[in-house]
């Protein structure tokens, strides 16, 4: 593909951010970031009042986070990327320059009306392509009307029976075993796409080091006033914009474009790293295991005896491993010594047994009756399950960890990383590791459906959560070898934005406290406070309204704070499941609207009781300026403050009252 | 496009696949492999030396069949890669697990 490469496309691959645009964004950046330093270390130098500590350090704390969160984003926006027009997509009249691409829709449980919508538009995508449905729930429904519309369906090979599915990526990489295409086209099961969308993408592969190319996700189920904050306008653009300038724009699940070579490269290099890691795990902890397993075994002497010999044959490994042989040949050699071990004693059993069969024989009528039985008896005790030490759950463990065939899972390569709930995000992090490029192309080339519910929204928002901080727990950005300092502290502000929830009980917390007894954790609201906080919060929101041009922001600013339930129960949940192995009680955000219940009170009560309190300190601070014991500046910085916490906090009563778009989704397209 | 010949050899058989093994391809391995197993082959010796090229989808395919053969109780050997094959072996870490053999009579040593 690069002979083809012509310098208009060179031009458009190597294109950026106008110039005045990026000089405004840095000048801004600049500032905002001087005045957030210069805000933080004076609180943390001159103003901590360490008397009540116990609400002033975490204000502090609070204050902190908010100060590195703008920092992050302004060092995002630093290199913000605006590419503008692609290059153009590969010829597809040339036998030399035709790339193959197959469409995949992926699919579980969504109505097979809104599949086939999506399914259809996908088929009528201009450039050649094969469009597939990736039906995880295996439904004839959905066959059948494939069937009628001439599209391909894939749904899990037997493999997957009995074996972990790991949802999405799951589906996707089963997918990915049986189809041929160069380049991968993902679509959500709602997200309909336009037909000029691979023309439009296809031609950033021109770059053949580009593994991924990401466009929005936009939704035609959403009134202008977005009341459930689903348009995410800052994140598909700005956002998505300045992780692009550092090489770490993201995958998100839907509507981008994967180059499969790079994901057949990253599926053979982590089934080695698995592999040689679960390799040194089993030697590392294989003198446990027979210990544990001589346990187990007591009272067997014939089952101790082949422990004995186990332990031969597992020091050996122990020994070739550490020479550095292959695992391959290492595991080869130990898994036919422990068959040798388990032949043996299914030989002493089958003498016993052949000597059993012989005497019943001897007795009954037919000198035949018994072969058969004798056959079955010997097939059985041949194989290896039956062996006595496979009767020794430890030494189960060992034999199925030496091995290099990844027994547990359904494939030995999953190119889709399974260690999060959003497998898209883990999955982009190990491509730019290997040092392949992503590109985030911010042009609208597919429609979709938003939840239309505030349940659904809420599913919705503590998955990303809980998947993200499941990455963050699994495979720090911080510290990943092959990412530039650039990439993990792109991959890291994303993970850094989900803690807000603490920071926002301490907001809540803190002027609540000031107002209704009292108590002051700052030492100084003076003029040194208000010439250091008023440029940051001033300074902070123009760097916002400069990234932002134009698009709204001011509902997103809402939830960040407004959901801190969600994003708290994502960090403990993630916390919980990373390291105590416990369900994250996760499940598939529905696409169309749950039957209606009315108002959902009880999905904020946090909320609620966050703004009782908040409303309660104003009374109470009303009480206390009438007898005289609020005075100076310090309950009117926090009357401002509650006041604002109130304005963020409406968009939660809106929400729950919101009764759904008033058109129809499916309304026809024109 | 790729041929793969098969020569029987005590215990297995030698695979040869001849040409560039790709995605396009891999399936014609993957069955032939399958086949081989069926009919009884314990060991599978795959001959690198007439593979001009593999692709991610090609080391994906020798995985898999290297799974299908452990779990026959067999094993999967790759002898004499070419210079390319070697380097996208050497890329992805892959010779860590398959180190490859020199010659067809290495492969059966042991």
């Amino acid at each position: 593909m690069t002979d083809t490469l012509s310098r208009r496309d060179q031009r458009l691959l190597d294109r950026t951010t106008p110039g005045r645009r990026i000089v405004a964004i840095r000048v801004a950046v600049l500032l905002a970031s001087l005045a957030g330093l210069n805000y933080i270390v004076w609180r943390w130098a001159a103003s901590v009042n360490w008397s009540s500590w116990w609400i002033a350090v975490p204000l502090i704390l609070a204050e902190t986070y908010s100060v590195i969160d703008s920092l992050l984003f302004g060092l995002g926006a630093w290199r913000l990327r605006e590419r503008g027009e692609p290059p153009t997509a590969p010829d597809p009249d040339g036998l030399e320059t035709r790339v193959t691409v197959d469409v995949f829709v992926t699919t579980y449980n969504e109505e097979v009306d809104l599949v086939m919508r999506t399914a259809l538009a996908a088929q009528r995508i201009r450039y050649p392509h094969t469009t597939w449905i990736l039906d995880d729930g295996g439904r004839p429904e959905i066959r059948a009307a494939a069937d009628a519309a001439g599209i391909g369906v894939i749904t899990r090979s037997d493999d997957w029976a009995d074996r972990p599915r790991h949802a999405k990526a799951g589906n996707l990489n089963n997918a990915l075993l049986s189809t041929e295409g160069e380049f991968l086209l993902i679509l959500d099961a709602d997200q309909v796409p336009k037909p000029e969308i691979l023309d439009r993408t296809l031609g950033y592969f021109k770059d053949e080091r580009v593994a991924l190319v990401q466009t929005p996700q936009w939704f035609e189920n959403v009134p202008e006033s977005d009341p459930l904050g689903s348009q995410a306008p800052l994140f598909y653009g700005p956002i998505q914009q300045s992780k692009d300038g550092w090489n770490s724009a993201f995958f998100c699940g839907s509507n981008a474009v994967l180059r499969r070579e790079a994901l057949m490269q990253l599926g053979v290099s982590r089934y080695v790293t698995e592999v040689e890691a679960a390799v040194r795990r089993a030697v590392r902890t294989s003198r446990k295991l027979l210990v544990r397993a001589r346990e187990e075994a007591v009272g067997q002497p014939r089952v101790l005896e082949a422990l004995d010999d186990a332990e031969t044959v597992v020091e050996r490994a122990r020994a070739e491993f550490a020479a550095g042989e292959s695992i391959g040949d290492v595991t080869y050699r130990f898994q036919r010594s422990i068959d040798t071990i388990a032949f043996r004693f299914a030989d002493a059993d089958l003498a016993a047994m052949k000597g059993d069969l012989a005497e019943l024989a001897a007795m009954s009528l037919g000198p035949d009756t018994f072969d058969a039985l004798d056959e079955a008896a010997l097939d059985l005790l041949a194989q290896r399950s039956s062996s006595p030490l496979a009767a020794i759950e430890s030494i189960s463990l060992l034999v199925g960890a030496l091995d290099v065939d990844r027994g547990s899972e359904a494939q030995a390569i999953m190119p889709l990383a399974t260690i999060s709930v959003t497998e898209d995000m883990a999955t982009a992090m190990r491509l730019h590791g290997l040092g392949w490029r992503s590109v985030y192309h911010d042009e609208t080339l597919a429609i979709g459906l938003a939840p239309e519910d505030l349940a659904t929204m809420m599913t919705q928002r503590l998955r990303w959560a809980q998947g993200t901080m499941q990455v963050f727990f699994r495979e720090n950005p911080l510290v990943q070898k092959g990412l530039s300092w650039g990439q993990r502290l792109m991959y890291f502000s994303t993970m850094w934005s989900y803690l807000s929830g603490f920071a926002a009980v301490v907001y809540i917390a803190a002027p609540v406290l000031c107002l209704s007894f009292g108590v002051v954790p700052v030492q100084a609201y003076s003029v040194d406070f208000f010439a250091r906080l008023i440029p940051f919060l001033v300074l902070n929101q123009l760097l916002f309204w400069v990234v932002a041009a134009g698009r709204p922001t001011w509902r997103g600013q809402q939830y960040s704070l407004a959901l801190f339930p969600v994003w708290i129960a994502s960090v403990t949940t993630a916390f919980q499941n990373v390291y105590r192995g416990r369900a994250l009680g996760f499940s598939v955000t529905p696409k169309t609207k749950q039957a209606a219940t009315g108002p959902r009170w009880d999905l904020v009560r946090p909320q609620i009781w966050a703004v009782a309190c908040l409303v309660a300190a104003l009374v109470l601070v009303g009480i206390r300026y009438a007898t005289g014991q609020a005075e100076g500046i310090a309950p009117l910085v926090n009357i401002a403050w509650v006041l604002f916490d109130l304005v963020i906090f409406s968009i939660i009563v809106r929400a729950v009252l919101y009764p759904g778009p008033s058109a129809p989704h499916d309304k026809e397209q024109s | 496009m790729m041929t793969v010949t098969v020569e029987a050899v005590e215990g297995g058989c030698v695979l040869s696949p001849q040409g560039r093994l790709t995605v396009v391809s891999t399936p014609q391995l993957r069955d032939e492999v399958a086949a081989r197993l069926a009919a009884g082959d314990r060991l599978i010796i795959v001959d690198l030396s007439g593979t001009t090229f593999v692709d991610s989808s090609g080391l994906g395919a020798l995985v898999s069949c290297l799974k299908s053969a452990r779990q026959a109780g067999g094993d999967l050997r790759l002898v004499a890669p070419t210079e390319q094959v070697s380097m996208v072996l050497r890329l992805t870490n892959l010779d860590r697990i398959l180190k490859p053999r020199a010659s067809v009579a290495a492969a059966l040593d042991d």
